[in-house]
């Protein structure tokens, strides 16, 4: 049987939005995120919640190896948004990753256009664990000063990428981050380096 | 946190800006003044709270409300990019703050706490009418006082209460492209943002200066947004830009009628375009608030009779009266 959406769509897609909002906002500073959702695996509670607050027909949505490989998942996600799945992950308004390890480089996005650069990928990733005061070093807009965080697990050579992602802004992809429990923001307009 | 009593409008200063409040009463006039039912509890399986008057919460259906928030991400993401969205028809006139009634609806929730300002003032029509569209069509509570507020909707002024890590802050704008009287056509527009090609803006200021010998814009004053885009910070007066400036609270701007949303994080560098000859500086006013006594501040010109009499006093009504309240007294005097 097809599992629940949001037990209150209005507030619950509300109050999903404003912490995915304030994670952007702020980047690397992971905020709470308890959506109360059943998905089906290896959809977590948190990428289901990000995916039923926003998209809907208007948005492609590309789900990674893992994703695509459990019917239920798509069946889910068709049901509850209506978002039209693609397999090019350039054509994607959204890109759902479950296996963050393996996820495609980032170049393989949409990066926006330099007329329209907010016509690019945003990427939700399901991590294990964000962590704020350790690791990773930002730097940009909505951070004062220097924030840390520590995500894993992540592909090789990440910080390179997104230091490539950075150098094409405005253009670029932006990554909304989950973990059991928060979600983290790392738009393309911060800085990252190894610490 | 209560919700503070409303008062009623009071005369409202007509606006000689653009976008400004043009109308009377009658744009008033559909809004009831009776305070709004508490929300009904949700019912299980049923789209919660919609309100009394048949609306869902805040007034948009949540097709629109997703379509607004992907537009703000997007505008969070890459500050100072105008973001096109579908803009919709909201039941109140173009010019009366449709953009920030809709970037205020897609982001309100039911533990919000909404102030609304229009020139500052908590009083006047645009704010009274945008404060009670939000209290009926969503129930959240409302408050004039700017450190009760986490969603404050403004018109054209900057608190001058500084603002805190916990609170958005939302203008309405009438004309979101800086370049617009210097190119009418959006796809030039486009353009020149896309090239970072802003000399047109500097050659406009620097006619200015040999013009009248300073840089005359007050208003609308041109901003570099992170060192990439630049912004019109929507007509406030150039004496809030320094606020935009590493500002603690989110800033989200709507435009309605020209169907854009952008936005400046908390923590971003906003620099107001000048040169090294003649670096940006802000009104300063001779005399203080004539009822608190404040300095520092930005004071509206109240014209008191037909003789022309007139008196100084704070633009920012909360401010002023939480001075007064803390025993500040003005001079009272006409000039």
């Amino acid at each position: 049987m097809l599992a629940p959406g949001f037990a209150d769509p209005v507030h619950d897609a509300q109050a999903t939005f404003r912490a995915v909002m304030d994670a952007l906002a702020r980047p690397g500073l992971p905020r709470p995120l308890t959506p109360g959702l059943t998905p089906p695996a290896p959809l977590t509670p948190e990428l289901a919640a990000v995916a039923l607050t926003l998209t809907d027909a208007d948005t492609p949505v590309w789900l990674d190896a893992g994703l695509a490989a459990a019917p239920a998942v798509a069946a889910y996600l068709r049901f509850h948004t209506g978002a039209p799945l693609t397999e090019d992950p350039a054509e994607a308004a959204f890109a759902l990753i479950s296996d963050p390890a393996r996820c495609p480089p980032l170049g393989a996005f949409a990066p926006g256009t330099p007329a329209y650069p907010d016509t690019s990928t945003t990427l939700v990733f399901a991590l294990e664990t964000i962590t704020a005061g350790e690791g990773l070093c930002l730097t940009g807009p909505g951070i004062r000063g220097t924030a840390r965080v520590a995500l894993a697990p992540l592909p090789e050579g990440f910080v390179a990428q997104l230091a490539e992602n950075r150098a094409g802004f405005p253009l670029g992809v932006d990554l909304i981050l989950t973990a059991p429990g928060r979600v983290a923001g790392l738009p393309r307009s911060t800085v990252v380096t190894e610490a | 946190m209560s919700a503070t009593a409303m008062p009623e409008p009071s005369g409202h200063f007509p606006s000689p800006l653009r976008g400004g409040v043009r109308g009377g009463a009658e744009g008033t006039a559909e809004f009831n003044p009776a305070p709004p039912p508490p929300p009904a509890p949700p019912r299980k399986g049923e789209e919660s709270d919609v309100g009394a008057s048949g609306y869902n919460f805040a007034y948009l259906d949540e097709g629109t409300k997703r379509m607004i928030r992907r537009a703000i991400l997007k505008g969070i993401a890459v500050p100072g990019y105008q973001v096109p969205f579908a803009s919709r028809e909201m039941p109140m006139p173009y010019g009366w703050g449709t953009g920030g009634v809709q970037v205020t609806a897609a982001i309100l929730g039911r533990s919000d706490v909404l102030k609304v300002i229009d020139q500052g003032a908590d009083d006047t029509t645009n704010a009274v009418s945008i404060r009670r569209f939000f209290a009926k069509t969503s129930g959240v509570a409302t408050t004039t006082r700017t450190t009760e507020a986490t969603v404050i909707q403004t018109r054209h002024r900057i608190p001058e209460t500084p603002l805190t890590e916990g609170q958005t802050l939302v203008y309405q704008v009438p004309i979101p492209e800086p370049l617009r009287y210097l190119e009418p056509r959006e796809t030039e527009t486009r353009q020149l943002h896309a090239l970072a090609e802003y000399g047109a803006m500097h050659v406009k200021l620097y006619e200015d200066i040999s013009r009248h010998g300073h840089i005359a814009t007050t208003y609308a004053y041109p901003v570099e947004v992170a060192g990439r885009y630049v912004m019109d910070p929507s007509p406030t007066p150039k004496f809030d830009n320094p606020k935009m400036d590493d500002c603690p609270a989110l800033q989200l701007f709507g435009a309605g009628r020209e169907r854009r949303i952008y936005a400046v994080p908390p923590y971003t560098r906003v620099r107001s375009l000048d040169f090294e000859d003649h670096p940006f500086r802000v009104q300063e006013f001779t005399h203080p608030c004539a009822l608190c006594g404040a300095e520092g501040v930005y004071l509206d010109e109240v014209l008191l009779d037909d003789a022309g009499k007139r008196m100084f006093v704070c633009s920012d009504t909360d401010h002023c009266e939480g001075r007064r309240a803390d025993g500040h007294v003005g001079t009272g005097d006409a000039i």
